[in-house]
């Protein structure tokens, strides 16, 4: 295969990957008021990146030694990455200013996590899985605790960091197992050398593999370090590991289960449908007593994961195009309410709490309007966008017989409903707390169009539609 | 996008009227504006309702004024169409919104805009509920509604509106999420969620059991039958007046409505099987809920308690699935609507005199307040059935459904007319009756002008419909017909297959 062919199969990976060398030569050449520069440069590289993936090239290319897939099902998801990057970036240029996280590293670093996600998303050996997956985890460690004179972020940066260990650990020990026993680490490779037969070893790297991914989509029991990550980081970089990392981590677990185990779909199905179940509850029941609005939506976010899950366990394309339906309207859903979360301000310092919210409709009506759709949307209030995407994964799952699924599911959808309405009742219902300090354009931007979509999804539902049924089909 | 047929333009309308009181300005003068347009919405779709019905043929048990786009793909269909069924209920919350959007004039002076933003959403939610024919639409509109209804008791309730508004919430949803499965389950048998097909679509008759319970779950909880009816009273006592004139007016019947659109034709062997028991649930809510009126201290709750023991009528008229059975409870919905919705009204108008809605602050009104004491007196004999008023003709259909189906049934819930009759009165005299003596009452001015408007034309309907009934009746006549032809025809089938069998 030429080498062009290849370089222009991967040419966002390519711009990244060149782009983040360069930048580190500028930031050691410019010094330390470069962060700025470097800043609208690595937004400028991820949008071209992004504009890479709508080029001419169409259908499957497989390349660099079969490590690496070009598909539709990759643009797409790389696209949801993509985009969560490009906007968690653009909303926290004043925000890392105002608290003096404005170094060059910062932006760096969020390149070089993208570009890992990109590799984890078009992963087609264990080896590329594995390539992509460190890329993302340690720049993602380091940015975790790049507040360094900050308490709680370091011990969010070390937390994450003894635990992603741990879980790479896992995922190597399970991937050498499939290597030792089907003898090939390409993922269509492993399918074929297990001839749809159930191998205890290849069964045990299966679960290895499995709950590493697992602890990157942080779906329980591997959720441990969510909470505290999300609550510790500055809440730039908890909108970024809300968005663009869950959209890769989504990806690689629907491409690993479908293009390496499609045969087995009984073994992988219960330890899905397990996580899933063990997530949607852990997700709804410890998120009630939380008093921290990024903790909840940590705990939210472990929920949300395991209701897409739910599509994942039916195994069927109709399933996998549920997930990737839910993996767009939650990448909606969050940066808006993180929007709303940086746009919590009072007298030029940051605020954090969920009683801060209170009486937000007296102060600031339209801010407090969004804050409650996106809510109603992430409970999964319909006529929301965030009922659809309940739609399509229950729907996959019944369709399937997992009925005890989809009840459970729902019946923890309803505990979830309770804390998102509390978020409301606080806004709406409460007496006012102080007003809120003017967020600026960006911010009230990405609030503003984020509620647009939640609210309109349902009447113009076609295009994301069209692009999740030709990526999921480019799975199978 | 969605084209513009008679249906659309009575859904979403409303949402026009909201985003435009969205865009009024945050002062005395934009509440004013707010409040005119908001009332000038509600009357349009009033006419436009009107229109609709001069264009819905009564002998025709089809769907009328079917439109339908494509929405989403893979079965899900943008269909709203009416039946005799259905367009009742489109006109009576057409009927009722004008009545609460004037109701809440005076009563509601902080963020107005909202309130009235948050009723035009809701009576979009409503009317999409009546129109829509496909089984994901109606859920939308049919969870839809929870959203501004929630906002609504939250903001402008009273005391414990913030219990009252999660409670109502939760327990509406977790009976909806059941039925939201029992859908998926059906859209995997059909393919689709056309109500149309879904009609015609033979369920099995072990999973017709399992489907009858999901919706039951979301429609007995919203009816409320009891026991899952403990939300109602909360949520009635803490709603502002007009609030609980929907709750009890529509809200309420949108259970009733999802049993004959969707329980009783879709799964009929489910239905037959369960009748008993949903017959002993309306016994009980008749008699218990009654006696617990009879104790309540609390003007509104009384009425609330009263409402769930009228809707275990329409329960019970409904599954005898006898034509004056059916016919009744549709009657008896639809006059519920409005006599319920104006003891709300009445409550409403002592309450903003006086802030309180305890019946012990109250007596001897018919002493300054005559024409309030006219007005309570007539609703309080619908509610009671006094033959006359449109309350009777609903009770008594039923009572003869659902006799001819077993005298046990009749005979224990005609026990609860008396029942009805005891609280009833007794509200009454202790509100309107005895001496003038708490010296709060003593300033108390009769029924403004605009109460009047308010009430007049509901009481005219009370006693129109009341010596009248024919309107109702043959509206929904040919629908109900085909609808107890198909669940006979359903049944027979079985019973035919079973005795083949031996």
């Amino acid at each position: 295969m030429p080498f062009s062919f290849a370089i222009a199969h991967s040419l966002p990976e390519v711009v990244l990957a060149a782009g983040a060398l360069l930048l580190v030569l500028l930031g050691a050449v410019r010094g330390a008021n470069s962060g700025r520069l470097v800043m609208e440069i690595a937004l400028a590289l991820l949008t071209i990146a992004f504009l890479l993936l709508f080029t001419e090239l169409k259908g499957k290319a497989l390349i660099w030694d079969g490590a690496f897939i070009d598909d539709a099902y990759g643009r797409f998801m790389k696209g949801l990455a993509l985009v969560g990057a490009i906007v968690t970036l653009v909303m926290s240029r004043d925000y890392l200013l105002r608290i003096g996280l404005n170094q060059f590293e910062f932006p760096i670093l969020v390149l070089l996590a993208v570009l890992g996600m990109l590799i984890l998303i078009s992963a087609e050996s264990l080896l590329g899985l594995y390539l992509g997956l460190e890329l993302m985890s340690l720049s993602l460690y380091v940015i975790a605790a790049f507040q360094r004179d900050d308490v709680r972020a370091s011990e969010a940066g070390l937390k994450y960091f003894a635990l992603g260990a741990l879980s790479s650990g896992m995922m190597l020990y399970g991937s050498s197992l499939l290597y030792g026993f089907a003898g090939t680490v390409s993922l269509q490779g492993i399918s074929a050398a297990l001839h749809g037969q159930i191998n205890l070893g290849a069964l045990f790297g299966l679960v290895f593999l499995l709950s590493g991914l697992a602890f990157k989509m942080s779906v329980a029991p591997f959720h441990m370090w969510t909470p505290d990550v999300y609550e510790g980081a500055p809440t730039p970089v908890t909108a970024f590991f809300a968005s663009a990392p869950k959209m890769a981590a989504i990806a690689i677990m629907l491409r690993v289960v479908m293009t390496a185990f499609p045969s087995i779909t009984s073994q992988w199905q219960q330890i899905i449908v397990f996580v899933s179940i063990l997530s949607m509850a852990i997700g709804s029941f410890a998120a009630i007593g939380q008093t921290n609005i990024k903790r909840l939506m940590a705990y939210s976010s472990i929920g949300h994961m395991g209701f897409a899950l739910v599509g994942l366990a039916s195994g069927t394309e109709n399933g996998v195009e549920g997930v990737l339906i839910y993996a767009a309207l939650y990448l909606i859903m969050t940066l808006g309410t993180f929007a709303v979360i940086m746009s919590m301000r009072v007298a030029g310092v940051y605020v954090e709490r969920i009683s801060d919210l209170a009486g937000l409709a007296r102060t600031d009506r339209m801010l407090a309007f969004c804050m409650a759709m996106l809510m109603f949307s992430l409970a999964g209030i319909p006529p929301l966008a965030g009922f659809f995407a309940k739609w399509y994964v229950f729907n996959a799952a019944v369709q399937a017989g997992l009925y005890p699924l989809a009840v459970i599911g729902f019946l923890t959808s309803v505990v979830a409903a309770f804390y998102y309405l509390r978020i409301i009742k606080i806004i709406y219902f409460d007496e006012p707390a102080p007003a809120f300090d003017q967020a600026g354009p960006v911010l009230n931007f990405v609030v503003l169009v984020t509620t647009l979509a939640v609210l309109l999804f349902a009447f113009w539902p076609a295009p994301l539609l069209l692009a999740v049924s030709a990526a999921a089909k480019s799975l199978f | 996008m969605f084209g513009f047929g008679l249906l659309s333009a009575l859904v979403f309308l409303p949402l026009l009227g909201a985003l435009f009181i969205f865009t009024l300005r945050d002062d005395e003068a934009g509440y004013c504006n707010a409040r005119w347009a908001a009332l000038w919405t509600t009357l349009i779709v009033l006419a436009l309702s009107l229109y609709a019905w001069a264009q819905f043929d009564q002998s025709s048990a089809a769907f009328q004024l079917v439109e339908q786009r494509s929405w989403f793909g893979a079965g899900l269909v943008y269909k709203l169409g009416v039946d005799g069924i259905s367009m009742p209920f489109v006109l009576l919350t057409a009927f009722l919104m004008p009545f609460c959007i004037l109701a809440s004039w005076e009563s509601i002076t902080t963020r107005v805009r909202e309130y009235m933003i948050a009723f035009l959403v809701l009576e979009t939610m409503m009317i999409g509920v009546f129109t829509a024919l496909d089984l994901v639409l109606f859920y939308l509109f049919f969870e839809g509604g929870l959203i501004p209804m929630f906002l609504i008791i939250g903001i402008w309730g009273g005391k414990r509106r913030i219990y009252a508004s999660f409670k109502f919430f939760l327990y509406t949803l977790l009976g909806s999420l059941l039925m939201l499965v029992a859908v998926m389950a059906m859209y995997g048998v059909a393919g689709t969620t056309d109500i149309t097909v879904l009609l015609k679509t033979n369920f099995s008759a072990h999973m017709q059991t399992w489907l009858w319970l999901a919706f039951f779950a979301s429609f007995a909880v919203k009816m409320p039958m009891w026991p899952v009816h403990t939300w109602l009273p909360d949520a009635h006592v803490e709603a502002p007046t007009a609030g609980s004139v929907i709750l009890a007016g529509i809200l309420l019947k949108m259970g009733g409505y999802g049993f004959i659109r969707f329980s009783l034709p879709m799964f009929p062997l489910a239905s037959h099987d369960f009748a008993p028991l949903v017959w002993s649930l309306s016994i009980i809510a008749i008699i218990y809920t009654s006696l617990v009126a009879l104790v309540q201290e609390d003007m509104k709750k009384l009425i609330a308690y009263s409402s769930v023991a009228h809707m275990g009528y329409v329960t019970m008229g409904l599954f005898a699935m006898t034509p004056q059975g059916v016919q009744g409870a549709v009657f008896q919905m639809v006059s519920h609507g409005f006599v319920s919705g104006a003891l709300f009204l009445c409550v409403g108008v002592v309450y903003d005199r006086l802030h309180t809605r305890e019946i012990a602050a109250y007596g001897g009104l018919v002493k300054i307040m005559p024409l309030y004491a006219i007005a309570f007196m007539v609703f309080t004999m619908a509610n009671v059935g006094l033959p006359g008023t449109s309350g009777f003709v609903g009770e008594f259909l039923t009572l003869i459904g659902a006799f001819e189906v077993s005298g046990w049934v009749a005979l224990f819930a005609t026990s609860g007319v008396i029942l009805s009759a005891a609280y009833a009165l007794f509200l009454y005299r202790r509100v309107v009756f005895g001496a003038l003596e708490k010296s709060s009452l003593m300033g108390m001015s009769d029924l403004s002008r605009r109460e009047v408007a308010l009430l007049a034309p509901l009481l005219l309907l009370t006693i129109y419909y009341g010596v009248h009934p024919a309107p109702i009746l043959d509206a929904c006549a040919a629908s109900v017909d085909q609808l107890i032809k198909g669940y006979d025809a359903a049944l027979s089938l079985t019973k035919t297959a079973a005795l083949s069998l031996h």
